[in-house]
């Protein structure tokens, strides 16, 4: 198989509501992508798109209606979907377009417009509920969220505050992050007073609803090392899925991110995760989230995230730094580019090139991962530069 | 790189801006309905629980009893082998109080919900409301029991159980 990089990478804001459709979201993450890295869209040979559940538009064929905008015309294109683990399922797809050689260039595009659906997108969430035996319960997504919360919490001991501090590191950190609508300076007990919404989660626990859209290209080897001296290599790619019965699971630990992580770990070479990882985006669409999944990516031991934060390990000038983007928390979670996101960030500071949000001693090796459905999706990407 | 020196494309919209009409947007209410056929697996369970009986598939190659049952074992990949029946108690896996309903609005009278490991079954079990409890009193490993809706107004559905409610399983009387 051919090595496979990211070469580019673009953005667009983060926003509750965006004027743009989700096509001109698309274009607007796309040709920046494009931009970053001196290519037209002639360059491309295949489009790998993401968005997440049709409900959130209206509209029942998203990937086709997104297609024009995410530089699909006239190409081949695929709209793998898990979920909230679309976003880095869409860099999975793309590595299998370049490394088997039927693309040199291969554009990845996420998007996302949760604002369409009204009165609130949470409503459509309802929709990915077992159909016959939950839905008649009228559960909605926070619901999943706080009883995976409450097991992990109680069957490892860890208190509220504890968690509570992943709110604030990363909405701190998004404050350094162009795209963002929700980074703020807030405390421990700001999040412990905001509003309850399923306990034990509050409202400062919870990424906003958000329309926005992310774009990387991926190249092959040898077109990678004629656009850049810095091309971020994916070195490992993983997924898996656990049943969508989820109520008959593990609640307290994400073994299914697990097996993700040694899969991809295994490709990669990784055999001391927390030795060779320098630089790390896990999804964090609630608090506990970034806790339970830097355990499911062996990066904390069953329990023990909680701790490796309350020690600073997790900030972005310590150890091993965790969500310096701001993640969802920080920055917003439009479901699919937020994903993709995380791996724009890590080809960010991999290359040196985050900015303010630089984490220091020149990184070598990033992960992203994101998570989706029932609790039942790990998608992980490995990349490493010279 | 382009990222950091130039200001990042979108435009957000105020909700003023929208309801002042200052850009154009189009409603459509989705009218859609939909029949879903239960099933052979739940659709058995369904008719069970109409009959005041929760019952689940047995695996003789796992040896799990699956609650919701199932006509294929997922992790066997093979046909699920017998019905059973299961007990109408189980025991709190985690639990949860709701303020917001399903569409995120706000609700006076928080829910109590729960994963209630199905006594009898393998592992895990059901999603449902709890009630006669207060949400200060719930805790993990604490034994419920179903509280059915009468014989009469019960459908086949998983609301014919009306909630799990603590129960003493030596004296067989709420706790």
């Amino acid at each position: 198989m051919r090595k496979v990089a990211v070469v580019g990478a673009g953005l667009t804001r983060f926003m509750r509501r965006a004027q743009e459709t989700g096509p001109e979201l698309a274009w607007l993450a796309a040709s920046r992508a494009l931009e970053s890295c001196e290519l037209n869209l002639k360059d491309v040979d295949s489009v790998a798109l993401g968005s997440a559940p049709d409900a959130f538009d209206g509209v029942h064929m998203k990937g086709e209606y997104l297609s024009a905008g995410a530089g699909g015309w006239g190409r081949p294109v695929i709209r793998p979907y898990a979920g909230g683990g679309t976003g880095v399922l869409m860099p999975v797809h793309a590595w299998f377009n370049v490394a088997s050689g039927l693309s040199d260039v291969c554009l990845v595009v996420a998007e996302e417009k949760m604002s369409t659906c009204h009165p609130h997108p949470q409503g459509a969430f309802l929709t990915i509920f077992d159909n016959i035996l939950e839905r008649p319960l009228e559960p909605n997504l926070i619901w999943i969220f706080a009883l995976e919360m409450r097991r992990y919490m109680e069957t490892y001991g860890i208190a509220k505050e504890e968690i509570a501090l992943v709110s604030v590191k990363n909405k701190r950190n998004g404050l350094d992050h162009p795209s963002t609508h929700v980074a703020e300076e807030i405390t421990v007990e700001d999040v412990l007073e905001s509003e309850v919404m399923v306990s034990p989660v509050n409202r400062l626990d919870i990424s906003p609803v958000s329309d926005g859209a992310a774009a990387i290209v991926i190249a092959a080897e040898d077109v990678a090392q004629r656009l850049t001296d810095k091309p971020v290599w994916i070195d490992g790619v993983g997924w898996n899925l656990d049943t969508a019965y989820w109520t008959n699971r593990d609640l307290a630990y994400p073994s299914y991110v697990e097996r993700a992580a040694r899969m991809a770990y295994k490709m990669a070479g990784i055999t001391e995760p927390r030795k060779q990882i320098n630089v790390v985006e896990p999804y964090d669409p609630f608090s506990y989230k970034e806790l339970h999944h830097l355990e499911g990516l062996l990066l904390a031991d069953k329990g023990q995230a909680p701790k490796i934060t309350a020690d600073g390990v997790t900030q972005r000038n310590g150890d091993m730094p965790v969500c310096p983007s701001g993640g969802l928390l920080g920055v917003g979670n439009p479901i699919a580019a937020a994903g993709l996101m995380k791996v724009c960030e890590i080809f960010w500071q991999l290359r040196g090139e985050a900015g303010r949000r630089q984490v220091p001693g020149q990184p070598k090796v990033g992960l992203a991962q994101a998570w989706g459905d029932l609790m039942q999706v790990g998608t992980v990407v490995v990349m490493r530069v010279d | 790189m382009r990222e950091r020196t130039t200001p990042l494309p979108g435009t957000p919209l105020s909700d003023a801006a929208v309801h002042q009409g200052k850009v154009l947007t189009l409603e459509w209410p989705s009218s859609l309905r939909y029949a879903w056929d239960t099933g052979v697996a739940v659709g058995r369970f369904l008719s069970e629980l109409k009959r005041g009986r929760i019952i689940g598939r047995r695996c003789h190659r796992c040896q799990r009893v699956l609650v919701p049952p199932r006509m294929f074992c997922e992790r066997c990949f093979h046909p699920t082998d017998a019905w059973q029946y299961v007990e109408d108690s189980g025991t709190i896996n985690t639990y949860s109080e709701s303020h917001i309903r399903w569409d995120a609005s706000r609700i006076e009278e928080p829910i109590l919900v729960a994963v209630i490991e199905i006594d009898g079954a393998s592992g895990g079990g059901l999603l449902h409301y709890l009630g006669e409890v207060r949400a200060e009193d719930l805790r993990i490993g604490m034994k419920v029991k179903a509280v059915w809706k009468p014989a009469e107004e019960r459908q086949g559905s998983i609301l014919d159980i009306r909630y799990f409610r603590p129960f003493d399983s030596a004296q067989d009387r709420p706790a």
